[in-house]
């Protein structure tokens, strides 16, 4: 028996952890919370679970119009990500996504709004711009305190969320159909001038191009180009940054102007291309669910590609065991956040390793 | 012989009319229905639309569990478009959709599927979309919210007889949720009914901006009570108002579904559409393949509004002999909801108005009272008249 106890297990970090051994613990990770997510669904309904699985399933790809719209949807989550990604790369806690986006889509629909006689190219130039613009601005303001005066700037793009709320409900009051029913309704439904047009014949897949290429232009700007280097240097350490001749003031508030133009791109894409109106709950959180993918994905364009799809998956799947089986919403909740803690879950056991007490395993093998 | 050859003619005639008729149309079994729900099961305003289906199906031998496709939660987004169209490509044949904001979103599915019949509840776009296939329905939900009313009323002048509230302090509280048509016409209803019996309330109205918001409507509550409100109704769809009085011991008037068992003590009755009515209508006429009215609109006289059982331990004594009355005088056509005698702005008495939203130019008021609901299914009544005031 020796003085000082030893713990039960120590936590050892892995020198090596190979790629393909990190697939086969998420897989496993997901099959476990799958089983969790099973035994659940019996206690709770006392439904088969994989009647309910093959549900979820069918309502988010079951049609090929399903697939499409949970492939747009997941687009559009991901253009969000993009809008706060560079920023926690610099760690600047851009908690206004949610905002950015709003402000971006009441740009545009004002622009549809005001400009429905104007000529098409014009138009279809305008809305994107006013969009960005409007997204540029608010993602610079913060950025711009954060810079010269250090404001905490999680709290001011926070609060800035409010006032693009606070904004779009004032505007509403111009546009809503009836006065006083707060709903703007569909804009320019006559003509459909202003939304994004088809592409071989399909209203869904433009979107989903422009945030594809977005990704690809965005990792290469992260992780090849001299600003995304800086980016990274000033996310590191402010100070290294100074000494290297960095201007860490311009890096943020250039930094906080593409996360804020990529936001008006997804507020763009609301309005024009997807919702085709303008009201309050049009980001509906998912400047805060951005967060999520951004951070599950490791903040990697590609790796945030899959926890958008998943997100939106199990979301349109929710939809449909609502109808099947009368599970609501909240159901669909339980099992992504299940599913969620295992994902997240399993990052820990890639990592590090658990080491069980010597002493232990030689008295079990003795007995 | 000629008369024999031209009855037979006559016959044949007949039939091949009854044919392309019936092959217009859809045999019951094999009919599919789709619903567009703002809410479910747990949300008063949607569970009384399911209701109003499952009549309809009861009512026409439809299967609901085979037949009848609910899409529950939808919000006043593009997800109702695209909640439409996947069930216009599950082959639903006609699909009902029940909140105002989905209006757009289903008459654009509805200009994509023109075979399928859409109906939207509390729309007011149908009568001039120029679509066959696009309805809008509602019902005269003002009358029962009148009747409600004079239940309010009955209570307060109870209330003042006791002791309880002397006459100037006979103040209701009403929960709105947007301040629009819908709802004004709903609230002045009220009102008005409540006025007919007690003749020195009052009201004070507050807006959540939500359809339904269980939080918000509890706290607007609460907040009237403290403001002195002694009797409270609502336009939102949860029982967060019910709550909230349950909890003060302060009497109110729900809507949709019955309070009492979210207010046992407190919940005197409720107004309610009928949707049953409608719904049968409808599906009915795609059954037979008929073409139906681009604008619906029915109240008590058709029973698709009425009210929810009166909660006897809570409302004052003759209360279900007036009720009786009242609904006898509506449904009669000798009692009008709106009757210009009975409520003034700015103190005088209201005798044109002509600028009812989308209804420009046409006159509501004539023989001495305001035609709600008559030229078109959604309210239009948004005159503000004296007695009632806003809250922040």
């Amino acid at each position: 028996m020796s003085a000082v106890k030893e713990p039960l297990f120590h936590v050892v970090k892995r020198d090596n952890s190979s790629f393909l051994r990190g697939m086969l613990v998420r897989l496993a990770a997901i099959v476990l919370g799958l089983i969790v997510c099973a035994v659940i669904i019996v206690l709770l309904t006392g439904m088969n679970p994989l009647n309910v699985y093959a549900a979820l399933w069918d309502g988010a790809v079951g049609t090929s119009r399903r697939m499409w719209i949970t492939l747009r949807d997941s687009a559009i989550l991901l253009c969000i990500g993009f809008a706060v990604m560079p920023a926690f790369r610099m760690r600047f806690w851009n908690t206004g996504a949610e905002g950015q986006v709003l402000v971006g889509s009441l740009a545009t629909a004002a622009v549809m709004i005001y400009g429905v006689n104007l000529p098409p190219w014009l138009l279809y130039t305008l809305c994107p711009l006013a969009g960005i613009a409007a997204g540029i601005l608010w993602g610079i303001v913060p950025a711009f305190f954060k810079a010269h005066w250090n404001t905490n700037e999680t709290l001011f793009t926070l609060m800035l969320n409010y006032i693009a709320t606070q904004l779009v409900a004032y505007c509403i009051i111009f546009w809503e159909k009836p006065k006083g029913s707060n709903s703007v309704g569909l804009i320019n439904m006559k003509g459909k001038i202003g939304w994004l047009p088809k592409v071989w014949n399909n209203d869904y897949i433009l979107p989903i191009i422009i945030v594809v290429v977005m990704a690809v232009v965005l990792f290469i700007y992260m992780r090849y180009t001299k600003q995304g280097y800086e980016v990274s240097v000033v996310g590191e350490s402010e100070n290294t940054a100074h000494y290297a001749g960095i201007n860490v003031r311009k890096v943020i508030i250039r930094t906080m102007a593409i996360c804020g133009g990529i936001a008006g791109v997804a507020g763009y894409l609301l309005t024009a291309g997807v919702g085709h109106t303008i009201s309050t709950g049009l980001a509906g959180g998912r400047g805060f669910t951005a967060i999520v993918v951004a951070w599950l994905g490791k903040l990697n364009p590609f790796a945030m590609m899959l926890v958008a799809f998943f997100l939106v998956f199990m979301q349109k799947g929710s939809i449909e065991i609502a109808s099947q089986f009368n599970l609501n919403e909240n159901a669909s909740e339980i099992l992504t956040g299940v599913l969620l803690f295992f994902i997240l879950g399993c990052e820990f056991f890639i990592n590090y390793r658990l080491e069980f007490r010597k002493a232990e395993k030689e008295e079990a093998i003795k007995a | 012989m000629k008369k024999f050859a031209s009855l037979l003619l006559a016959l044949c005639m007949l039939l091949s009319v009854f044919t392309v008729a019936s092959a217009d149309g859809v045999a019951a079994d094999q009919i599919k229905i789709g619903m567009i729900c703002i809410g479910d099961e747990n949300e008063g305003y949607t569970a009384n639309h399911i209701n109003g289906l499952r009549q309809a199906c009861a009512a026409l031998g439809i299967n609901e569990a085979t037949q009848v496709i609910y899409k529950y939660n939808i919000p006043e987004t593009e997800a109702a478009y695209e909640a439409a169209i996947d069930l216009a490509e599950q082959g639903c044949n006609i699909i009902f959709a029940n909140s105002f904001g989905h209006e757009s979103y289903v008459m654009l599915a509805a200009s994509e599927y023109p075979e399928i019949e859409f109906c939207h509840a509390t729309g007011t776009q149908a009568k001039d979309a120029g679509l066959e296939n696009f309805h809008n329905y509602f019902t005269a939900i003002y009358e029962a919210r009148y009747v409600s009313g004079v239940v309010a009323g009955l209570k307060l002048n109870q209330m003042i007889a006791d002791g309880q509230i002397t006459a100037e302090q006979a103040k209701m509280g009403y929960v709105g949720a947007f301040p629009f048509e819908e709802v004004k016409s709903g609230y002045t209803a009220f009102y008005l009914g409540a006025r007919s019996v007690c003749p020195s309330v009052t009201m004070e109205v507050k807006f959540t901006n939500s359809w339904g918001d269980m939080a918000l409507e509890k706290e607007a509550a609460e907040a009237l009570i403290a403001n002195n409100c002694v009797l409270i109704s609502q336009h939102a769809d949860t029982t967060g108002a019910p709550t909230a009085c349950e909890a003060a011991g302060v009497p109110c008037v729900g809507y949709n579904i019955s309070m009492i068992p979210a207010a046992p003590t407190t919940a005197l009755v409720s107004s309610a559409a009928n949707w049953g009515a409608y719904c049968t209508y409808a599906v009915k006429n795609v059954l037979e393949g008929t073409s139906f009215a681009p604008d619906w609109c029915y109240g008590y006289v058709d029973g698709a509004v009425y009210l929810t059982e009166l909660n006897e331990a809570v409302v004052a004594p003759g209360t279900a002999e007036k009720v009786a009355e009242v609904e006898a005088a509506l449904k009669n056509g000798t009692l009008h909801v709106f009757d210009t005698a009975t409520f003034t702005v700015n103190g005088e008495t209201v005798t044109s108005w002509n600028t009812c939203y989308g209804l420009d130019g046409i006159e509501m008021i004539s023989d001495g009272y305001f035609h709600e609901s008559e030229v078109r299914s959604a309210p239009y009544f948004g005159i503000d008249i004296d007695g009632i005031s806003m809250v922040e």
